[in-house]
This record gives structure tokens, sequence and C-alpha cells, in this order.
């Protein structure tokens, strides 16, 4: 079952696993947030292997960016032992109920070109990336603005035990201007290093257990490999309308139970 | 297919060799992935033989034994052959395979002679082995 639960979440997201584990199958949220940080370093491993190929992804923004989400995730994973667990649960809740949001918003492109930023140029950020019309550069903006939601985002990412991918695209594709394709494919990269820095606090808190998370793991990666396949095929704006209902359902479902102190 | 070198000028030179850095960032994760795929399916295989009918009750948290929770721990009872520790160490490599790929960042950003990003990477890889190796000090 869990296996199952993990090939879904491959298909559709990091953030339903832990929902579904603690709702579902009452497992306790300690487990069920290890479980799902493991799951969140085996898709974003083997997504970013392809994309960095495809020469999409920018290591530089990526590795500066990751001092930031990091050292949020250490901070985030210390505080997941702190933090009762009704008040992760309602974290959980709100964060789910905002990525809805943003998976139904539409974006705005502003296009407009600007002088580039001093920063960004002095930390070599600024790139190319292939598109329809060949070769296309873009200049990165707003580096501290961009650094500190990715701090935030980390923190959120070793509390909740997720990819926290939607704050991380939304740091460097709002705030520091980065082509939405050159963000998701650099976000998803990103996150198996910052997973990784949450991950060795929960091994030491004893919240990895291998008989639930190998299961996870493994229908993780079913799941993503056959995602692929199966996102070519079916229209994803049905697929994303779907999704985002199960989300909010899942949302309310972790507001309701943090408030009545289930956990 | 690794492209040999081009020499005509040093923009290309720069150009072919990011992009073998980017193909070899890819081979290491794909690789580490599918080394840890294959620990962990091992680990089960000899788990669910030697207990086929278990069943985990995971309803409260009681925390996983200390075997299980620290590096030396589990490389220690996964080599004396315990199926649980063997899938944990499996996991354990899934977990380093982002810590790999820091550390080749670190000598890719060297070889290119940029030592600023050879710095911002030197932090990246402190966090995480503070992470892996440091966190039960305080915890």
């Amino acid at each position: 079952m869990a296996g199952f639960l993990g090939a879904l979440t491959g298909l559709g997201g990091g953030v339903v696993l832990v929902p579904l584990l603690t709702i579902f199958f009452h497992v306790d949220l300690h487990y069920a947030i290890g479980a799902s940080l493991v799951s969140v370093i085996a898709t974003s491993s083997g997504s970013a292997a392809a994309y960095v190929k495809e020469g999409f992804s920018n290591i530089r923004i990526g590795m500066f960016l990751e001092i930031a989400t990091t050292m949020g995730a250490l901070l985030g994973a210390y505080l997941t032992a702190k933090v009762p667990a009704s008040a992760i649960a309602i974290i959980f809740g709100l964060m789910l109920m905002y990525s809805a949001y943003v998976s139904r918003r539409t974006r705005p492109r502003a296009s407009i070109e600007q002088p580039a930023d001093p920063l960004a140029t002095k930390l070599k950020m600024n790139g190319s990336f292939p598109d329809t019309t060949g070769i296309r550069n873009y200049n990165v903006y707003r580096v501290p603005a961009g650094f500190s939601i990715m701090f935030g985002a980390g923190a959120l990412s070793g509390l909740l035990g997720i990819g926290s991918g939607a704050f991380k695209v939304v740091a460097m594709d709002q705030a520091m201007k980065i082509p939405f394709k050159v963000s998701t494919t650099t976000s998803n990269f990103m996150i198996g290093v910052t997973a990784a820095a949450s991950a060795g606090v929960y091994l030491s808190r004893g919240y990895i257990d291998p008989s639930l998370a190998m299961p996870v793991m493994l229908g993780v990666l079913i799941g993503s490999l056959l995602g692929t396949r199966v996102l070519v095929k079916t229209q994803t704006k049905k697929l994303r309308l779907v999704f985002s209902g199960v989300i909010v359902l899942l949302g309310i479902e972790m507001l309701l139970k943090g408030f009545t102190g289930e956990f | 297919m690794p492209t040999p070198p081009p020499t005509d000028n040093d923009r290309s030179f720069q150009e072919w060799y990011e992009q073998r850095m980017e193909d070899t960032i890819a081979n290491l994760l794909r690789g580490g992935v599918l080394l840890s795929a294959f620990v962990v399916i091992a680990g089960a295989v000899l788990y669910l033989g030697a207990h086929p009918l278990a069943r985990v009750s995971y309803r409260s948290f009681s925390g996983e034994p200390e075997q299980l929770r620290t590096v030396h721990g589990i490389v220690r009872s996964a080599s004396s052959g315990q199926a649980r520790s063997i899938m944990q160490l499996g996991l354990l490599l899934l977990i380093a395979t982002p810590v790999a790929r820091v550390v080749f960042s670190i000598l890719a950003f060297a070889a290119e002679g940029d030592r600023m990003y050879v710095g911002f990477t030197l932090i990246v890889l402190a966090v995480l082995l503070y992470s892996l190796f440091g966190s039960f000090l305080i915890a």
C-alpha cells in the first residue's frame, strides 16, 4: 500500500504522501515525515539527472541558493522535534492550500529587458538555456530576496519532510526573475541536497524506519518512471484540476486534525 | 558519448567543459539512485524472507533503535547481515547521493579555477556533513 502511495507521489508531488499516510493509514506523523523525505530525495535525484543533461538547470544558481536551503533545512529538522505534532499538521494544511493555489494560478509573464543586476553578475548567475528558437540568455535579479525565501523554503522542507518545490520556484521565478523552465528544473535539482541536509537529523532522531521507507521509496521510483509516460498521454490541465482538488481536501483534513489535536 | 575537447578557442572549450560536468553530475545522480534501490531491494528480499507475515504498527512513535540511527551503526549492523539494516544502508546511500554530487561540484569548480564557487560549495558540504555526522551531538 505504501508503495502504491509512493507511486502516486511520483506522479503528483511529495505533498500528498504525508497526509495520506497519516490520515488513512494512521502512521505517526514523525515516521510519515521521515518516509516522505526519503522519497523526496529519490524523485529529485532521479529527475534532476534528466534535466541537468538537457542544460536547463543552472548549477551556479542552485549551488549558491543551497547555502540558504540547507541551513533552513537544518533549522526545520530541529524544530520538528520541538514543535507539537498538531502545530505541524496545521502548518502542513496551510501549505497544502497554498500549493493548490499556486498550481491553479496562471502566471503573468513580464519579460521586460532590464540591465543586469551587479550582484548577480558578480556571482556569475546569468546564464542561457536551449529554447525553441535557439539558445536564450537570461539575467538574474534580487538575489538577497531570493536567498531569504530559499531559507524559508528549506526550513519548511526540514519541518514537514517535503521538497517544498513550490516555494523554491516562487523564489526563483517571482523574486529573482529566472525563466520558469530554468526555475523549475533548478528547484528540482536543489530539492535533493536540501532534503539530504534534514535527512541526517531525521536519521539520528529515529524518524526513518526502513520497513516503511522501503516500499515508499521503491513506489516513488516506479511512479516517477511511469509518471513521465502517463503525463505525456493525459491532458495535464485535467490532471492538475483533479490534483489540486485532492490537495485542498487533504489540506482541510490536516487542518481539522491539527485543531482537534488528533495528532 | 563524450566529445573530444575543441581546441579552437576559449569560449567553446568552456562550453564543452560545462557540458562534461553536467553529464557527469547526471550520471552520478542516476547511479546513486540505482545503487541505493538495489541495496534496498536486497534488504527487502532478505527481510520478507525471514518475516513473511510481519505486521508492524506505526501508529505511535517509538523511534528507531540505535544501530539504525547513526552512519556508523547502520554500516556495522548491515555488514553483519541484518535485513533491516541493509534496507537502511540503501536509504543511507540514497541520502549520500546528493552529498556526492556536492563533493563532485567542488572538484569541478576547482578545476575551472572558480574559487568563489568552491567556497560556496564547501559551505553546503559542511552543512550536509554536520547533519549526517554531527547532529547526534546535540540531539
